[in-house]
This record gives C-alpha cells, structure tokens and sequence, in this order.
C-alpha cells in the first residue's frame, strides 16, 4: 500500500530498541565471554548506543531507507535490525534478539495503534527521535547526523496529506497484525489485557485535535442557519483536544506516545513472554526485491567486521533462566524444521555427507551428520553470497578451513553440484547471518 | 434495543480498511455471505439463516495464471445488479470481478502503474491502488483509483464479457469510497457519489455517458465512507463527524459530532431509515434519518451504542434492508461479530 513506511519503521522501531539496549546496559549483566562479570561502564554503554544510533541515522541508511518501498516481512526487518544491534561493541544471541524484537514490535503496534491521528505518528517518531539525541548529546558527530535524518523526515512527511498519513498507518498495521505478545511491562501498567494479549482503547478521555467531543446533532435550514440542536449519549467520557505538538525538529511533541517508558523501570520488567501468537510470516522464499532491499540495506550500514570482532561483548540481554528452560524443552520437543542438505564433494580432501540441519524453538541450528564414515572434528559451512548457496564440508585438519574459505570464492564460475531440495532458502541465508 | 447474537469465526482477522465488512443476502437460499479482507485474502462465510451451517472460502487477489504476484487488498464489495450479483476485489495491482460466491473469476483488470523509468525495482512514491466500489443502475460497476479516477465497468447480464465504459476524471485525490441508490428500474436524479481522501464528494448520474451533477468541496480531512439514500448524501470523515447533503444542491442539512476517532464504515437499511456508523473509538451507532422529499428537509436521531472492547471496528453493515441485524468486524479481531434487534 504505502511506499513511504520504512522510515517511520525504522525511526521508531530502533528508537525502542535504543531505550532497551539503554536500559539493560544500566542493569548488571553476567557477560559470557569477558572476566569482569559486572556493570557495564558508563563509557560502554555510551560507546553502544552512540554506534548504533550512528548507523541507524548514517546519512546512506536513511538515503535508503527514504526511497518509496513497500514495507516488506518481519524477517528482513529482524535482519536488518540485528545488524543494527551490532553496529556495536556488543554481540547478542539469537534468542535475545527475538526477545529484543518482540519488545520492540510490540511497542511500535501499540503507538501506531493508539495514533489519535493519523499525523499523530510523526508525533511519535519525533519522541523517538528527541531521546535518541539526548542519549548522543556528548557526541558532536552522531547528533548532527540526527539532526540531518530528522530534517530529511520532516521534508518529506509534512507534505502528506491526513488520507495519506492514514494510508500509511494502515500499512504498518497490516504489518503488525496478529501479533499479541504479552510484555510484562504492558501488562503491569494495564496497557495490554493479559487474556487476549489486545491493547487496552480507552473510551474516555481528549479527542483528538480536528474532532469535536460526540454528542451533538445540528440541523440545518437551506440557508445554511441552523435551526435545532439536540444531544445524544456518547457512550464515553471525552473531553476537547490537549494542547497540540511541534511538528518541527524541536518542542514539546504533546504526546507520551513513544517517549522512553523503559527509563523509569526496572530492567525484569522488559521481559517478553513466549509469544503466543506467532506472526504469520507467509512461508514464501524470500522475494527477489526483498533480497535486493535487504542487500541495499545492509551495504548502506556500512562495514561491520572492523570495530566489532575482537573487542565483542557477548551478553544474553533477557533472564538466562529463560533460555535454560526453553533449551530444556526443546530437547523433548520436535524440532521446528527439518532441512537436508546434500553437501558437495569438493577436490579429494573432504569427505561429503548427508546432513540434516535442524532448526529448534530458538531459531538455533543443529547439524547432525546422518552418516559418518570416519569421525567428524569439525563441521564448517561456508556460505556463498552470491549463489544462495550452503555447502556443508567436514575437514580432517584444521588448517583446511582457510582453504575453505578460498575455495568458496572460486564457486562463482564453477558449475552448481549442492542440491538445495527442500526448506526455506531465505530462511537458511538469514539464519547463518544471525550466527556471523 | 439490540443484543449481541454469537459471532461468525473467520480464519484470519481483519485489517484495518475502510469499509472492511461486505454483506450479501440470499433470500431463495436462506443464506447470507460476508467478505472480510485479510491483508492479500479475503475471507468469504457463507452463513445458513437457521445458524447450523457455515463455509469458509479465502480468495487471494492475484492475476489470472500468474502464481506469484499476490497483493496487499483495499476492499472486497458485493455488487447487486438487476440481472446479477456479483463480488468485487480491488486492490494494489488492480481489480477482480467473481460470481458472488467466489467460485469462478469472471474478470481482471490491471492498474496501470505510471511509467517506470529505468531503475529496475522502481517504486512510485504515491501509491497505487484501487479502492471505493459500487454497482449502479441496470448494468454499470464503479471502481475508484488512487489517482482519483473512477473506472465505469459495463456488465452484460450473465458472462464475463465485462468492458471498461469509461473513466470518470474529476477527483484529484485518491478515492475513498462509492455508493448508489436506485439500482435497477427506478429513476432517480442523482443515482452515483464518490467521495474522495480529501473529503471531496461528487455526484453524478450515470448512464452511456456519466454526468457530474454536483461537487461539494471537502475540508482537506478524508471522507472515508458514504452514502446516498433518498437524494441524501450521508458522509463519514476522519474527524468522527458525519454529514448529511442534499444531493443536487449541496446544501447541508445537518451535521453529527458522531465519533470521537475516524470513521471507517457507514451503513443505511433502505426500508427503515436506519443508520449505522462505525468507528476506531470502539463505538457503533445506530442512528434514525427521516427524509422528507417535499420539505427538503432531513432529521436524524440517534438510537442506540454499541461498544466493542478494545477493538478499532472497520466494518459494520446492516444484513437486511430494514435494518432487523447488522454485522461488525474489528482490527486484529478474527470474527464477525452480530447483533439483533430486540
């Protein structure tokens, strides 16, 4: 419907994802790999949020992300939105990302929902826009690439029309819908009733600004007089609009919409539950202009590999116990997806086995060789970008892996010998991206 | 003055579109048949009047014989005919015509998309789609444009040997929603209205030519929903207010502080005069229009409320033409829900 979400999708979604890392960065955190198991430093903290917001706000990201698209599925905006979260010293796990997206989806519907207005929504992004520069302020750099995004946002949505701004907002709930996750944070400030996982609609309250309080009927007489009025009940309580908001790039934006709730509560309560509803993520492959958004996307954000690899934080972000009991089940439980790949026999070196790849209730994957003709030491996949290609080889020494590595380059003029029957090509791309 | 009678479960929930409910009698069959638009399915239930039976049917909007083109829905509109009745999908590649029971697809017509320059995934960054539908007179259907153009179908009486008439260019902002009045042999001076996302109406008089009888300018807030009953226009706009026209004239007859949030669906019983609006506020209304064609004047009293928790309602639309039942339907709600007088 709408080519003009993306921005506002990213605004606000990595807006909240930026009070999350914010507010559980505050939180004593039992990192994996580093000693000090301990506060993150204040420096850290800042040095994450700064690199992040950099990227999100990086004048090419937002040249993208500012081309009329259509709004495209939650997996290449997880995706998208992972690299994001590592544009940073710090790693998260696949599980905490889930949780991570959930929260921050949730939030979004729930602003997006409530929008008194459809124009209300840049109102909102605005919020997201003004703390994200408090959380920068000390860096000269990343609060005027802000500014320079949140400009460029301005340009072009304060030209749509209400129609249009509801066009959009339509869109994203289409994009949204049927999600009814239970946050407990929600839950707590009765924001989301715990039965139905529905977002509480008040019936009382201001109207918003342009519409009259219900209640009344006039009449007119042909020139235009009017010549009766009368009252109905309107079955709520309302009360003549608020003050208005600043649609510019500063003030006061007169809505609580999308400002940091997280700040003033403590880091358990951000907790998801175990999302009731999946998404419904039609099981497509991964549509070609998809693929090509995701690319441009990606490229857009830059080189991740330099600043990231060596000094990388790995932090679980949510309780540990939670995955604990999640990995518990999932041992019992039947694996999510079955994928078998038949791997190439590559030079008279490696071995080639029948491999199955099992994709368990965390969206991790298992490798299980089916049949082993010697030991395996270490199973290595290289994925081949430009071919969508997995190829599964054991290696008997380590030093092979390199090779491994050369020789997945020299894929691009050979003929095609892996077989990708069955499963979910997308799926398998993004999910060995998680794992990077 | 109605109670709640037990809903129709569909299989997916509705998306939040103007007008996202469509309702099709069935009286020889006792039978009545709902639509509710999914993102890119429309969920179709075919209810038995006694309430023990009910099939499901999803319909996707695609292009014939091309499997994976399949996009995002604007509306899906049941259009009465004298001759035949027929379902109407219109969405973001363009419009599908089915026989009212969604079994066979009689007709496809694609948007056109503006021409694209030489960037190959290029996106227009107005968007494109079809979207206000209504059948008028004998044999005409109308379908509204994101361009603001009106498409003016030409129906034989059975077949699929459906033309495009005419295209009607008067809206500059993309078309909301279409109503008619006097299907059939009935004549009437003003039979067509077309409301536009700026709130602009326009009135017309269809036939071989289509006439443009009357404007009435909009405020630049969208009217999403209308329509015409008794030379009246009765609009819905984003503001929550409703108003009532005089067709020919465009003089205001009255005007309602209905809805505290933006209206997404109106609804009139022909018979009785019944009213129904609908809104993101939770709220349905039933209101009252007296008509009198020889004062010129119109009355409206508002009846009765009827909240759905926690729920933006996007669809609401009698089941019969006096008004005895209507039917809403909600955002992220997976049913239909129903309601009777008492």
């Amino acid at each position: 419907m709408s080519a003009r979400t993306l921005p506002l999708v990213f605004v606000n979604l990595g807006g909240e994802m930026l009070y999350i890392l914010d507010q559980r960065l505050r939180a004593p955190i039992a990192s994996e790999d580093t000693s000090d198991k301990g506060v993150w430093s204040e420096r850290d903290r800042r040095r994450v949020l700064n690199d992040v917001t950099a990227t999100l706000f990086g004048p090419s990201f937002v040249d993208e992300l500012l081309k009329p698209q259509q709004l495209y599925s939650h997996r290449t905006l997880k995706t998208v939105l992972t690299r994001l979260a590592h544009a940073s010293i710090m790693r998260l796990n696949p599980a905490s990302m889930d949780r991570l997206y959930e929260l921050t989806t949730m939030a979004v519907k729930h602003q997006v929902l409530l929008c008194p207005r459809p124009k209300d929504l840049l109102l909102v992004s605005y919020n997201h826009i003004d703390a994200v520069r408090d959380f920068v302020r000390d860096s000269p750099a990343v609060l005027n690439q802000v500014d320079q995004a949140h400009r460029r946002i301005i340009e072009v949505y304060s030209s749509m029309s209400e129609g249009e701004l509801q066009l959009l907002r339509q869109t994203l709930l289409v994009f949204f819908q049927d999600m009814h996750v239970r946050v407990s944070l929600f839950l707590k400030s009765k924001i989301q009733n715990p039965g139905n996982g529905r977002f509480a609609l008040p019936t009382s309250g201001p109207v918003p600004h342009g519409t009259e309080v219900p209640g009344l009927i006039r009449t007119f007489d042909r020139r235009g007089r009017e010549v009766r009025r009368s009252e109905f009940p309107p079955g709520g309580s309302y009360s003549r609009p608020a003050g208005g908001g600043s649609f510019g790039l500063h003030g006061a934006r007169g809505t609580l919409l999308g400002t940091n709730t997280y700040a003033a509560n403590r880091p358990e309560e951000t907790l998801a539950s175990r999302a009731s509803a999946q998404t419904g993520d039609a099981p497509n492959p991964l549509a070609k202009e998809e693929l090509n958004l995701l690319a441009r996307l990606m490229g857009s954000m830059g080189a991740q590999d330099g600043a990231g690899a060596e000094g990388a934080f790995r932090i679980s972000m949510f309780s540990p116990d939670d995955e604990e009991q999640e990995a518990g089940t999932s041992k019992e439980a039947e694996a999510f997806e079955v994928i078998s790949i038949q791997a190439t026999q590559v030079g008279c070196r490696w071995s080639s086995h029948l491999l199955s790849i099992t994709r368990t209730k965390q969206n991790a994957l298992m490798l299980k060789a089916a049949f082993v003709p010697q030991p395996v030491p270490s199973l290595f996949c290289i994925l081949h970008r430009q071919r969508d290609m997995l190829v599964f080889c054991s290696a008997q020494d380590e030093h092979v892996a390199s090779e491994l590595a050369q020789i997945a380059g020299q894929f691009s003029g050979a003929e095609e010998q892996a077989e990708n029957p069955c499963g979910n090509k997308g799926d398998d791309l993004l999910a060995m991206m998680d794992d990077l | 003055m109605y109670h709640k009678e037990k809903s129709i479960q569909i299989k997916n929930s509705a998306s939040a579109l103007y007008n996202n409910l469509s309702v099709l009698r069935i009286a020889p069959r006792r039978l009545t048949y709902f639509t509710v638009v999914h993102a890119n399915v429309v969920n179709m239930v075919s209810a038995s009047w006694d309430g023990l039976n009910y099939s499901h049917r999803q319909l996707q909007s695609k292009e014939p014989n091309v499997a994976t083109s399949t996009s995002l829905i604007m509306q899906a509109a049941f259009c009465v005919l004298p001759s035949r009745e027929l379902l109407v999908i219109t969405s973001q590649k363009g419009i599908q015509m089915y026989e009212s029971d969604g079994s066979i697809m009689v007709y496809w017509h694609a948007l056109d998309t503006p021409e694209t320059p030489s960037e190959v995934n290029y996106v227009p960054a107005q968007a494109v789609f079809a979207r206000g539908i209504s059948a008028v007179w004998e044999n005409y259907i109308c379908v509204g444009v994101s361009s603001g153009s009106i498409l003016v179908f030409d129906v034989p009486s059975k077949g699929s040997n459906i033309t495009l008439s005419e295209v009607l260019e008067e809206h500059k902002e993309s078309i909301t929603d279409i109503a008619s009045e006097c299907s059939g042999s009935q004549q009437c001076i003003a039979d067509l209205v077309s409301a536009d996302d700026g709130g602009n109406l326009c009135v017309w008089k269809s036939g071989e030519e289509f006439q443009l009888l009357n404007k009435i300018p909009g405020f630049d807030m969208s009217c999403s929903s209308v329509k015409l009953w008794k030379g009246t226009v009765v609009a819905g706009y984003g503001t929550g207010q409703i108003r009532l026209y005089e067709a020919v004239t465009g003089i205001l007859h009255a005007e309602v502080n209905a809805h505290a949030r933006w209206i997404y669906s109106l609804d009139i019983a022909p018979f009785s005069g019944l009213l129904l609006s609908a809104a993101e506020d939770s709220l349905v209304r039933v209101w009252h229009l007296t008509v009198s064609q020889e004062t010129n004047s119109v009355e409206v009293a508002h009846l009765h409320n009827e909240c759905v928790t926690d729920t933006q309602i996007c669809g609401a639309r009698f089941c019969d033409g006096d008004g005895y039942a209507f039917a809403v339907t909600g955002y992220d709600l997976s049913e239909i829900i129903r309601y009777t007088q008492t």
